[in-house]
């Protein structure tokens, strides 16, 4: 028998809690490959967020913080100054980073704040009870939304990666997704970039990954694999929104 | 030793500076700008880091991870600011991380004004944000004891792994008094073992957190920090005292206020009316000692402070209804004056006869 994934050493091994179908499991590993891959697991501080991935700090093999919703750039901040050659990131949802953080994250971009924020977009609400997020499609039901989110009422889903794609201290911004092998190898590379984009000092770094929520969105896990490719693309589309000057 | 002239709000910052704090984030407010002030252009000075945050949410949680990194760090507010900071204040204290916070008062509720008041007293002693926590709380009454104080603050925030709020007011952040500085005292902080900083060999990952799902953990979690606030009020518990001795009415006033209250003690002396002082320099824990001793000799108290009552209520505790408890306050920033406070005095005195 071939083994073609083994353990990474990135991460605890404790078993995640997360829902059957749930990407955030591919999006820890990535994360942790990519600081395994990079050397710098020794040397990382991981900052968590308030929702589903309140307990990643029992999954990344490193030292980690749990911070309050929504202030984990702001608390990446307050490591990162005081241990300005450790690798520091931020690693949050819809929720904490887009609606009651998004003062923090802005600013920690404004700022070019040497750290790197994954940010995990599932358009709902998962830990709470499915309710609309900033990231909630038009026409989405949730518990909150329960004739589906109507713009009069509650505007547009917000459009993060691109957002902070126009601020000048954002050196690398791509969006990506998880739902099939070949978006989950190039979420990988968009990863390892934006580490490499903080380790080479040039700046804030941000990756947004598409992910799937089959409880919250009342679908089984390859239906909600479908609903990321048919839904949420096209809200959401992927690619690289800002690389460091000098670089394709 | 160099005898300088230095605003209050200054000396925060010369204090802290001092004390071997390297790193401010914060929010500018009045009435303790100042600080930010004087803090962007020294720190650099020393090899530290000045950074003013987009929000005092912000700045309490850069507090909260430059702590978790080991540093020492601080930021300053006043009463609308610090309401802000009460989410941060709260997990920083469950997170047990050393920070210190000051707060020069403001007059309130709501946006108020900038003049000085003591209407936050409640908010810093008894807890302030969420869950069952303590911060120590400092209150200096001269800029020299700014200086010192903060010293002090940074130490015992170190020591019991607790933020340590050092609360002023817009008098004292504003006035200018001499101060002595000696040369750059050398700050040796203790090792932080349990700090944030990247494994680099360590073995164990360490891990910052105020998360705990189970109840009978967060229970042991809260015993815990019980145990570490009884300790804190047995040996922490710091007062002046003024001509108590043989005082039949005791004067109880913290910070600038107390310095009105002394000048009231000292005209009702010269009028042979034996008054004394009990000056709160912790006001938690709470120095109930030279309450409870002093309400062996003494007839009665009055408690003095720019609010509507807060700290009298800690006075009351202590004194347990073995004397009478007066109070004579102003709020909304208003002043007490000395000709105020002594009348009050003078009629309870009289009533006494």
């Amino acid at each position: 028998m071939t083994v073609c994934l083994k353990p990474t050493a990135g991460l605890t091994g404790k078993p995640f809690h997360y829902c059957p179908g749930c990407t955030h499991g591919v999006i820890h590993r990535l994360v942790a490959e990519a600081l395994v891959e990079l050397g710098v697991l020794e040397r990382t501080v991981g900052i968590c967020p308030v929702g589903c991935a309140v307990f990643a700090y029992e999954y990344f093999n490193c030292d980690m913080i749990e911070a309050a919703h929504g202030r984990a750039p702001a608390v990446a901040t307050g490591v990162k100054r005081v241990l300005p050659d450790r690798v520091v990131f931020t690693y949050q949802g819809d929720g904490d980073l887009a609606a009651i953080g998004t003062a923090e994250v802005v600013h920690a971009a404004a700022r070019g704040e040497k750290i790197t924020t994954v940010f995990v977009n599932n358009a709902v609400y998962g830990m709470t009870g499915g309710q609309m997020a900033p990231t909630t499609l038009v026409g989405q039901k949730t518990t909150t939304t329960p004739f589906g989110r109507q713009v009069a009422e509650a505007g547009y889903p917000l459009k993060v990666a691109e957002m902070i794609a126009t601020i000048d201290g954002a050196a690398f911004v791509a969006r990506v997704a998880v739902n099939s092998p070949k978006n989950i190898l190039r979420a990988k590379q968009a990863i390892l970039r934006a580490f490499k984009v903080q380790l080479a000092g040039r700046g804030f770094s941000l990756v947004e990954v598409l992910s799937t929520c089959p409880t919250n969105w009342g679908l089984s896990p390859p239906e909600a694999l479908k609903w990321v490719e048919e839904k949420m693309i096209p809200v959401f589309p992927l690619g690289e929104f800002k690389v460091p000057e000098g670089e394709g | 030793m160099n005898k300088v002239l230095m605003k209050g709000n200054e000396a925060f910052g010369e204090g802290a500076v001092r004390a071997g704090c390297r790193f401010f984030f914060g929010y500018p407010i009045t009435p303790q700008s100042e600080i930010p002030h004087y803090l962007a252009r020294r720190l650099p000075q020393v090899g530290g880091v000045y950074l003013q945050a987009e929000s005092e949410l912000a700045a309490i949680n850069m507090v909260y991870g430059a702590a978790a990194a080991g540093a020492r760090v601080m930021t300053s507010s006043s009463s609308p600011g610090i309401s802000l900071m009460q989410e941060g204040i709260s997990y920083i204290a469950c997170a047990e991380l050393p920070c210190v916070i000051v707060n020069i008062m403001r007059g309130g509720p709501g946006l108020g004004n900038i003049a000085p008041a003591q209407g936050d007293y409640f908010q810093a002693v008894k807890g302030g944000g969420h869950g069952d926590y303590r911060l120590l709380v400092l209150a200096p009454a001269s800029v020299q004891e700014v200086i010192d104080l903060m010293a002090l603050a940074f130490d015992l925030a170190d020591k019991y792994r607790n933020p340590v709020m050092v609360v002023g007011d817009g008098i004292l952040g504003q006035m200018m008094e001499p101060v002595e500085l000696g040369p750059l005292p050398e700050v040796s902080p203790p090792p932080k073992p349990w700090a944030t900083t990247g494994m680099l060999g360590r073995k164990t990952r360490n891990i910052v957190n105020s998360l705990y799902i189970e109840p009978e953990e967060m229970e042991k979690v809260n015993l815990r920090l019980q145990e570490k606030y009884r300790q804190m009020a047995e040996r922490e518990k710091r007062w002046e005292e003024y001509r108590v001795e043989d005082a039949g009415l005791v004067l109880v006033a913290f910070g600038m206020v107390a310095r009105i209250a002394k000048a009231v003690v000292d005209r009702l002396r010269a009028a042979d009316i034996p008054a004394g002082l009990i000056r709160p320099v912790t006001l938690y824990p709470f120095p109930d000692v030279p309450l409870v001793r002093a309400a062996e000799r003494a007839r009665a108290f009055l408690v003095v402070e720019m609010n509507a009552g807060q700290m009298v209520e800690d006075v009351r505790l202590a004194v347990c209804g073995r004397r009478p408890v007066y109070f004579y306050g102003r709020t909304g920033g208003m002043l007490t004056t000395v000709a105020e406070v002594l009348s009050q005095a003078e009629a309870i005195w009289e009533g006494l006869r």
